[in-house]
């Protein structure tokens, strides 16, 4: 059991639901393939789904909704 | 009241454009800023800063009481509201003015009027402007929707009368059509806006997006002749001209007129653009809606009739009697804007913030750069990626088309990706030339001409 980080591909705000009255995309916990939606990124008014690239169970996000993110920075923690 | 102090409530090109208008009335300039603008150009320009929270919009430029808090503290007299964040608010508009304030603008009541769809129409109706035919107001009664779709004829529009943008329109083009979607579409304008009215009209396929400048003092309104904004992409305009010298004569002066007419049945304070659709086949021109702030695009207008329309319109917020009888106005010469926006027009217009590792501005004559970048900017990713926008003025249309290429050429922006391929390639092109373009024209152009659209 080891644990990795999905990344934020772009810079601008994280949302964990496609829109305020959505569901979350995924709650921690959840099982996670390669490919599943953990969120959006807007960025310069478009909107982004973030995939992950790990398979495993989401064991946190490490960034609030709504936050502020920079390119690159973790989003959250999978257990592999 | 003369102004003397005036708070910009925005960012990015429109605050530093309502800075430099500011600064020749000799106008103390008080910009206030998120924490991703805090090395802005706006921010440097301005004779003093705040800051007012983070750097989501919601947070910060869309924080009214936030926004009216530093305007009071810092001893502003006047707010600017630029276009987009709370420009187009009436709540905000009124709050200004109850805490003593002027707004930069139309007053409350415009804004709420203009900003309702149904009144709005309403109101262009009663005013004499041709409006597109369909439902005087709202719906509730499917049975009288289907009659009136009927009436007016397939292809029709529907929307949710309790919507904005282009939120939850759907065009339908039969009986049988309208019975499957219209419920839909209402249930679902229940579920997102509380509230299952719809509103329908003719949906006119082809048509040209041409608007009328005006400015008002509360007493009198003038025109200051109209624009041409057909280029449009995701209902989005990208390039903008004026006048509409591709259209007769004859129906322009109208469509100033109809302008006209409504702006001076509200009393019209400030500027504002009255908005058309164009039907090139039959002339007939229809209302679409009335934008209650300065728009993105004025500068073409400027550039035409020779008045700074941001000085003009701080002016008359200042209580000043328009300063131009219509007869004063003239036009001369064409002018282009284009849209200098940070996203790669090759990735199809995927966004590109970044940092500006250098910048040659074109110059010359007739050429004006509105922007908001310098060498070594990082573009913030949480606003529209509107950087600047380039203008030309020329003599006549084909010149200026020319000139425009030429200024592109010069325009040099390192470090990140801009649209400036796409405007290169759009003087190149015979339909932008000859002028046979209308709203639906650019999206499928672009699909078939991406390879021109790299930046070499």
């Amino acid at each position: 059991m080891a644990n990795q980080q999905i990344q934020a591909p772009l810079p601008g705000v994280f949302y964990r639901s496609a829109s305020p009255a959505d569901a979350d995309y995924k709650s921690e916990g959840d099982p996670i393939a390669v490919g599943d939606v953990i969120g959006l990124i807007e960025v310069m008014k478009s909107y982004h789904e973030v995939k992950s690239d790990i398979a495993g169970t989401l064991k946190s996000f490490l960034v609030e909704n709504e936050a502020a993110i920079m390119a690159g920075q973790p989003l959250a923690e999978v257990e592999t | 009241m003369t102004i003397q102090s005036l708070l910009i409530a925005n960012r990015g090109e429109i605050a530093v454009r309502v800075i430099r208008a500011a600064r020749e009335l000799g106008i103390r300039t008080i910009q206030v800023h998120s924490d991703a603008d805090a090395g802005s150009l706006a921010v440097q320009l301005a004779d003093e800063a705040y800051n007012i929270g983070p750097p989501q919009a919601a947070k910060s430029y869309l924080n009214a009481e936030k926004i009216l808090e530093v305007a009071l503290q810092s001893g502003a007299d006047a707010i600017h509201p630029g276009y987009g964040f709370l420009s187009e608010n009436a709540d905000f508009t009124d709050a200004v003015e109850n805490a003593g304030m002027v707004y930069v603008g139309p007053s409350g009541n415009t804004i709420r009027m203009m900003g309702d769809k149904v009144v709005a129409r309403q109101a262009a109706a009663a005013a004499g402007v041709p409006v597109i035919p369909g439902s005087d107001g709202r719906i509730d009664d499917m049975n009288a929707a289907r009659k009136l779709a009927q009436e007016v004829g397939f292809p029709v529009m529907i929307k949710a009368a309790a919507g904005g943008g282009g939120r939850g329109i759907r065009v339908i083009s039969s009986v049988e059509e309208f019975d499957r979607e219209a419920p839909k579409a209402s249930a679902e304008a229940k579920s997102a806006f509380g509230d299952g009215g719809l509103y329908l009209e003719k949906f006119i396929e082809k048509g040209r997006h041409i608007e009328v400048q005006v400015l008002g003092d509360g007493r009198d309104v003038v025109h200051m002749f109209e624009r041409e904004c057909s280029l449009q992409r995701r209902r989005q305009k990208v390039w903008e001209e004026a006048p509409a010298s591709l259209i007769p004569q004859q129906v322009r002066d109208k469509l100033c007129q109809a302008a006209i007419l409504l702006a001076k049945s509200v009393h019209y304070r400030g500027a504002g653009t009255v908005e058309f659709l164009y039907d090139d086949e039959t002339h007939a021109f229809y209302f679409i809606e009335m934008n209650t702030r300065i728009q993105v695009e004025h500068p073409v207008t400027e550039m035409i009739t020779g008045i700074d329309l941001m000085r003009e319109m701080i002016k008359v917020a200042g209580g000043e009697p328009l300063r131009f009888k219509q007869q004063d106005i003239t036009a001369n010469g064409h002018a282009i804007e284009v849209r200098i926006n940070a996203e790669d027009p090759a990735q199809n217009f995927m966004p590109f913030p970044g940092v500006v590792s250098s910048l040659q501005v074109p110059g010359g004559p007739g050429v004006r750069f509105d922007a908001m970048i310098y060498p070594g900017y990082a573009i913030p990713p949480f606003y529209d990626s509107l950087l600047g926008k380039l203008i030309v003025w020329d003599e006549n249309r084909s010149s200026a088309i020319v000139r425009m290429q030429r200024t592109l050429d010069e325009l040099q922006i390192g470090g990140i990706k801009t649209t400036r391929p796409l405007f290169r390639a759009l003087c190149a092109e015979k339909n932008v030339i000859d002028g046979q373009f209308d709203t639906l024209w650019l999206e499928p152009w672009l699909e078939n001409n991406t390879s021109r659209l790299t930046d070499e």
